[in-house]
Parts: structure tokens; sequence; C-alpha cells
């Protein structure tokens, strides 16, 4: 073999090995999507969406309280979570000092690394027990201390990505720096924030553990935010750890929605940011 | 808040009176700028500036790069207060009134200075018509009637109304370079500023569109006064009335464009004008 072919032959195979990499990374996404799919499509019928869990013992019944109960929970989560997230992200990118921001972003980053069951013990002991009970608020509550940093971290990016020269002519015009920031920066990534959020909420609307310890889980309607609450996650949780099939079943077809639920924002999010997550001219 | 809209309304009452050429002289100055100097954490970019810049004038500021000319010009709408380490010290009167005074408010002082960019700013989220009237909207003034009067008029000061006025919701972006530096020009004439600071605003341009940006401020000085900071001596030459050089943080020579361009009092002005450095 030539020094020619032999060089060839070596691009070929990195090329191959990478392509392969890249495959491999994909593929636990393929299997899980074929087996949850093969599992759960069954029990997915109208039953699934639109009634209660059936007492423990009697075939049939479905999960409206714990699709319901998710939605409820991730909307609470979004209502305290992101003011304080975007917000906390407009201050990082447009006010914040070097030293400050440096630190509030080091403990932002640290933030998003705890595992995400320490967030359920830290509420449990911060809301369930003064409260004297589980409940949505606490769930609720966990979820939005999950998307807080994260939401933060990102809205900050973003607000970067604006190029100055539209901070500097809004001042110019005599605009007042927060409607500048408000009106002109914010308006300009506002794209690229509703992409984090919508990121963040796909993130948690599949924790589990966190809301073990907070909003408990329901097996009918939660009548207010001060009641435990069920999940989606929860359901599953003690769906497949329970010893009858009819409720295995159920399991997977809990797993399918959430998992339908989850694509359906990231295609959402891709359909959002199909030109650019700021604009520019 | 209040400050503001009343100052909003004040400018908006108040009538434009052009002022002829002759009288320019016996109004007060534009700018009197008074040992300025300005640092940057430890770096100090502008020694001790004086100068006065009349009304109804374009005065240029040239000088080769890094020699202050941008760092003095944002000076003068107080674009320096959003750098933290920046570091303005001395005087600076617009119209007599002190821009750095303890009770004046920033905004107020940047409503009547307005400035236009080297790099073309147009905002990516609005309309061509939006763009205009900005300024007046973020600042309150809500008359539908008067919005559209000040686009028109906006845009015709800038040279821009023909090639728009069919078009005046499309976006910004749309627009081509030369055409959105003009849009740049009629945001700022919108608020009704009294000087409009222009940092190299045909830089990015090519001849034609400078050429168009050039005839407009030559326009505009009949209204209102321009500082213009220039990498293009020509374009000076063929601008301004005044001419300031700078070089090294220092204001070396100002004087009457003429003179600067063919009798200038400093070797190193001399050495500039004539393409021995810079």
């Amino acid at each position: 073999m030539t020094t020619h072919h032999w060089r060839k032959f070596k691009n070929v195979a990195m090329q191959a090995i990478t392509f392969a990499c890249a495959l491999l990374v994909i593929l636990p996404l393929a299997l899980v999507f074929y087996h949850v799919v093969k599992s759960g499509i069954g029990a997915v019928n109208w039953d699934f969406f639109t009634k209660l869990p059936k007492p423990v013992g009697e075939a049939g019944g479905g999960m409206v309280n714990a699709i319901v109960g998710t939605f409820a929970l991730l909307g609470l989560a979004a209502f305290i979570g992101v003011p304080v997230g975007v917000l906390g992200g407009v201050y990082l990118s447009e006010y914040g000092g070097r030293r400050v921001s440096w630190w509030i972003r080091f403990m932002a980053d640290i933030l998003n690394g705890v595992p995400s069951i320490i967030w359920g013990i830290v509420v449990y002991a911060l809301v369930v027990v003064p409260m004297k009970g589980f409940s949505a608020w606490a769930g609720g509550i966990v979820l939005a201390m999950i998307i807080v940093p994260l939401i933060m971290r990102t809205s900050e990016e973003v607000l970067q990505l604006v190029p100055n020269g539209y901070r500097e002519a809004a001042l110019a015009l005599g605009i007042v720096r927060w409607r500048a920031i408000v009106q002109i920066v914010g308006r300009t990534a506002l794209k690229g924030i509703v992409t984090g959020v919508l990121l963040a909420l796909a993130r948690v609307a599949g924790e589990t553990a966190p809301l073990l310890f907070t909003a408990f889980g329901n097996r009918f309607w939660a009548h207010s935010l001060s009641q435990p609450i069920a999940a989606l996650p929860l359901q599953i949780f003690s769906y497949a750890i329970s010893p009858y099939d009819d409720w295995h079943r159920q399991a997977w077809a809990g797993a399918l929605v959430l998992l339908l639920l989850v694509t359906l924002i990231n295609v959402s999010v891709r359909v959002l940011t199909r030109e650019r997550f700021v604009k520019s001219a | 808040m209040n400050l503001i809209r009343t100052s909003a309304e004040e400018n908006l009452r108040a009538e434009r009176q052009p002022a002829p050429a002759s009288a320019a002289a016996l109004k007060p100055p534009a700018f009197t700028v008074k040992n300025l100097s300005i640092s940057f954490g430890q770096r100090q970019v502008l020694k001790s500036v004086s100068m006065e810049i009349r009304a109804c004038t374009v005065t240029a500021i040239i000088g080769p790069s890094g020699c202050g000319k941008s760092t003095f010009l944002r000076a003068l709408n107080r674009m320096h207060d959003l750098v933290p380490e920046a570091r303005v010290q001395g005087d600076v009167r617009l119209f007599g009134e002190d821009s750095y005074a303890k009770e004046a408010e920033p905004v107020v002082v940047r409503r009547r200075v307005g400035m236009v960019f080297q790099k073309s700013n147009p905002f990516p989220t609005m309309s061509i018509a939006d763009n205009v009237t900005v300024g007046l909207r973020l600042n309150g003034i809500r008359a539908r009637s008067l919005l559209t009067e000040r686009t028109e008029q906006a845009l015709r000061m800038a040279a821009l109304w023909e090639e728009v006025k069919d078009r005046l919701d499309a976006q910004a972006i749309s627009l081509s370079g030369g055409q959105q530096q003009r849009l740049c020009i009629a945001r700022a004439l919108a608020v009704q500023p009294q000087v409009v600071l222009m940092d190299e605003p045909a830089s990015a341009l090519d001849p034609l569109a400078t050429a168009k940006i050039e005839d407009l401020i030559l326009e505009l000085k009949r209204d209102y006064t321009i500082v213009i900071v220039t990498h293009n001596m020509q374009q000076a030459a063929r601008m301004s009335d005044e001419t300031a050089f700078f070089y090294l943080g220092e204001l070396i020579e100002f004087g009457p464009t003429n003179r600067i361009f063919t009798r200038p009092k400093e070797k190193r002005t001399e050495d500039y004008v004539t393409g021995r450095f810079g």
C-alpha cells in the first residue's frame, strides 16, 4: 500500500468511527421510543385520558388526574420560576458588575448540578413540614427551584448575544434604561428566552424524585393547591412497582404520554427557533 | 418619569427655527468643554481637552485610531455612564448647562444630543416606521397623528422618504446598508435633538451611499449642530466648518477647516493632514 492509500484509509476509518459513535448516541432514543410505544400504545385509549384510577384490584380506569396534575405543577413552576429566572438573567446580562455576576453565575452553575432529590428534601423541610402536609404548592416550588438557575443562565446567554449597538442606540435616543432593556434588548432576545423556558420545563416535566417528597401523588383529584397532587412521573413510578399487570400496562401508557409531551415541547422549540435565537441586523 | 415626559412635551411644542448662517456665530456655543479627561481603569484616554463647538455648524474630529476621538464624542452625550470603569472629569456644557451636574439627567442630555453610530443598528424586531418613532413612543408619546407626522418628517430629513414611503411596515433590516444608516439618522432626528453626534457614520458604506450621507449632513447643518468623527480626511475637508485634530488623547489643534488643512499651526497636524502618518 502506498503512503497515499494508507493516509486515505486512515481518514475513512476515522470518519467511520466518529459516525458510529454519533449513531450510538441516538440509539438509546430509538430504543426507548420503540419500547415505550410498543408496550404503552395498547393502554393508551380514551379512558386513559378521561378517567380517574380505579380502586386497587379493579381493571380499567385512567390517569386524567396525573396528566392534569403534571400540567398544574408545570404551570405553578413556570408561574414562580419564570419571572425570577428571566429577571435574574436580565440582572446578570444588563446590570451586574463583573465580580457579583461572576459569583452568581458560578453558584447558578453549581445549583444546576444539584441532584433533584436534594431539592425534594430541601422543599420538604422548607414547605411541607411547616405546612404540615404534602401539596401541589410544594411540588410547584420544588420544580421552580430546579428551573430558576437554568432559566437564569439561558436568559443571560441569549441577552448577551444581543449586539451592544442596540443598547447604545436605544440609550442615545434618550430612552430610560429599563425600558430599553425590556422593549429593545428583551424583545430582540425574546425567542431565545422563550426557548430557554420551554427547555427548562421539558426537563422538569419528567422529574420524579423531588415530587415524591412534595407533591406526593394522589389517586383522586386535588381540590386545592394545598392538597397532594398527582403527576405523571409519580403515577408511573407507583404503578410500575405495583404487582398488577393492568397497572404495568398503564405505567407504560403513562411513560408514552410523558415522552410525547417532552418531545412535543422540544419540537415546538425547534419550530420556534427555525431562524435564530436572537434577531440581528 | 415626570421630568422626561415634561421635556418630551416641551420639545414637541418648541418650534424649530432654522437660524441664518450669519446668526450662528451669535448663538451660544453648543458645547463648551473644559479640561475634559477620561480614563478607563488605569488607562487615560483623553487628556484635559478644552474646546468650544459652535451651534449650527459641522465640526469634524480627526486623528489616527486610538487617539480618543470616539471617547471624546461619547462624552458629549454621557454614553460613558454605561461603562463602570470609565471616569469622566472636567466640564461639559450643553448650551450653557452642565451635562454632568448632579441634577442633570443623562436621559435628558441624550434626548438633546442624538447619536449615529459607525455600524448601522436599526432595531431588528421593528418595522421601518416603528424604528423612526421608537424614541418618541418609548418616551411616552402615543398620539397616532403626531407619530405619523414625525415619521414622514424625519424620513424626509434623512432623505429616505421617497425610497421607503410605500413600505413603512417592512422590516427595517430589509433595507440596504446605506438605507439602514439613513434610517438610523431619521431615528435620531425624530426625537428632535439639538445636536447630532456621528461616529464614522459612513465608514462602512460604499461611495454612493457615503455621498448621500454627506449631502444629508450639509442639509442638516441648517437646523442642527453636527459633530462628526471621521477617518476620512477628504470627508472632513468637504463637509466641516471646523476641524479638531486629536492625537494620543490630546487636542492638538482646533480651528476653521480651511486653515487646518491649508495652514496648520502644529507640525503634527500638518504631518497628519498631509498623510505622513496615521
